[in-house]
């Protein structure tokens, strides 16, 4: 074998195609299951049944079923019902479908830790449901709701190598291929890892920053 | 102008308001006093659909309130409400609180407001601290804030909730003074309070409430150093003299 510098600058540029492939997934996905979240949390806390019932049962249903057993679903079986997408596009709507249920709960949760009192005060100035959410309930509720949606990000970013099921070319996928090419598994998977935590340390400071600076504007 | 017709109020099977009459007239401070759980909270939210009640009629100037009606966002606009624990909101800055309502419910022009809203918080003695946030405000002004914004919606009446029990002693006078200017001015004003003192100084009305029944009614004088009713005798004796 040649040696490690040469052999890690050899598989270096397809796993970095692969990290950036992550990437996307990871964003578009978050953008997703971020802004459908935000409509069962709303659903939820609409104070109307006809509203609150079926996101309940949609994020019950959802979280039900094993996120691979979503990507499956809809990579192979929405074919036959007509609906074709690509294993990228599969991926983004199979990750985000399952983790708008956990960023939706978190979302409720933030708007449920609202004083009561402000809803009250809102209510008290003539404010309709909509326009409380909107200006004096979600704004607090996303600072409350912060610190565990940075975990829902940090697990989402983690969990989109399960993509890979589906052939898509992102980080955990590039590292099988090419383990399974070359036979060098130890440094393949070491170098896999240290680029997930190329993001997830950042992340996981940056994070913490966002938080302190929110503790500390309150 | 804020009229209470037989009104029954339920929380499931407990019954809270068992059959009110009252009436405040404009311009008119009526003081409601009350042992805990009397039901003095839920007689005032009732008036602006916080809570609905089961049956009777509350009126404001002939315009029937119904909590489950769309009509009811129109009322609160002009019955405004000061909480006990104030309830700014807190990511925004003094004047904005004050500023939220006309503009944002009553979609007035932002400069007019602005200019009412500075006006507002200089006559409750906050000029210094328009930009300031909540959470940098002691509890007295917290409170001047919050009545500086239900002013700034130019409401008909104004409903207060016990507005000075959550306050330090020494932030209670502020708050009382702020108050007693508005009563000078006419402001309709139904407060819940048990500072017996100032209800007697600028209440034109008192009700004494007793277990969601109005005991005693009538005026500051008569209620508060006449009262007939031995619940009434007994509760200020309790509130005048702490043991
Ligand atoms: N949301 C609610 N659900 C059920 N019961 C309630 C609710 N709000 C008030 N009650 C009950 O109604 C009764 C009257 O409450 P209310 O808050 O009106 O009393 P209060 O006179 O304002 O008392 P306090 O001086 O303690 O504020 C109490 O027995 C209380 O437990
Ligand atoms: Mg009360």
């Amino acid at each position: 074998m040649s040696p490690l510098f040469e052999r890690i600058q050899e598989y270096l540029p397809l796993l970095v195609t692969g990290l950036w492939q992550t990437v996307a997934v990871t964003l578009l996905s978050l953008v997703l299951a971020s802004a459908l979240g935000l409509v069962w949390a709303l659903m939820r806390s609409s104070g109307t049944r006809w509203l609150s019932l079926p996101a309940r049962y949609i994020v019950e249903f959802l979280r039900g079923i094993p996120i691979l057993v979503v990507l499956f679903y809809i990579y192979f079986v929405m074919p036959e019902l007509g609906l074709d997408l690509t294993a990228f596009q599969a991926g983004v709507v199979g990750l985000a479908l399952t983790y708008s249920c956990y960023i939706g709960e978190t979302f409720r949760g933030g708007i449920e830790a609202v004083d009561r009192g402000q809803v009250e005060a809102a209510k008290s100035i003539g404010m309709r449901h909509g326009k409380m959410m909107r200006r004096i309930v979600l704004p607090q509720a996303f600072r409350i709701a912060l610190p565990p949606y940075g975990n829902n990000m940090v697990m989402l970013l983690k969990d989109s190598s399960q993509v890979s099921v589906i052939s898509v070319a992102e980080l955990t996928m590039q590292g099988k291929m090419l383990a399974s090419s070359t036979f060098d598994n130890m440094t393949v998977f070491t170098m896999v890892a240290a680029l997930y935590l190329c993001l997830t340390i950042p992340l996981n400071i940056l994070m913490r920053r966002v938080e302190l600076k929110m503790g500390a504007a309150t | 102008m804020i009229r209470f017709e037989n009104v029954h109020k339920s929380f499931g099977k407990h019954e809270v308001l068992k059959g009110i009459d009252a009436e405040v007239d404009k311009g008119q401070v009526m003081c409601l006093i009350g042992a805990s759980g009397s039901g003095k909270s839920t007689m005032l939210r009732c008036v602006n659909g916080l809570e609905d009640y089961q049956s009777g009629r509350i009126s404001i100037d002939g315009e029937t309130v119904d909590a489950h009606s769309s009509s009811i966002h129109a009322i609160r606009t002009r019955v405004a409400m000061v909480f006990q624990r104030f309830n700014l909101f807190p990511h925004m800055t003094a004047l904005q609180n004050v500023m939220e309502g006309p503009i944002h419910v009553l979609g007035e022009n932002r400069d007019e407001v602005r200019a009412r809203a500075e006006e507002h918080l200089r006559r409750v003695g906050l000029a210094e601290k328009m930009d300031f946030y909540p959470t940098a405000l002691s509890g007295g002004q917290q409170q001047r804030v919050a009545i500086a914004r239900a002013l700034a919606m130019r409401p008909d009446a104004i409903l207060l909730d016990e507005p000075t029990s959550a306050l330090d002693p020494e932030m209670v006078g502020e708050v009382l003074s702020v108050l007693r200017d508005l009563a000078q001015e006419r402001m309709t004003m139904l407060i819940v309070t048990h500072e017996i003192q100032f209800a007697r100084e600028v209440a034109d009305g008192v009700i004494f409430l007793d277990q969601g029944r109005i005991a005693e009614h009538g005026s500051a004088e008569a209620v508060l150093s006449k009262p007939t009713h031995p619940r009434t005798q007994d509760f200020l004796r309790r509130v005048t003299h702490p043991v």
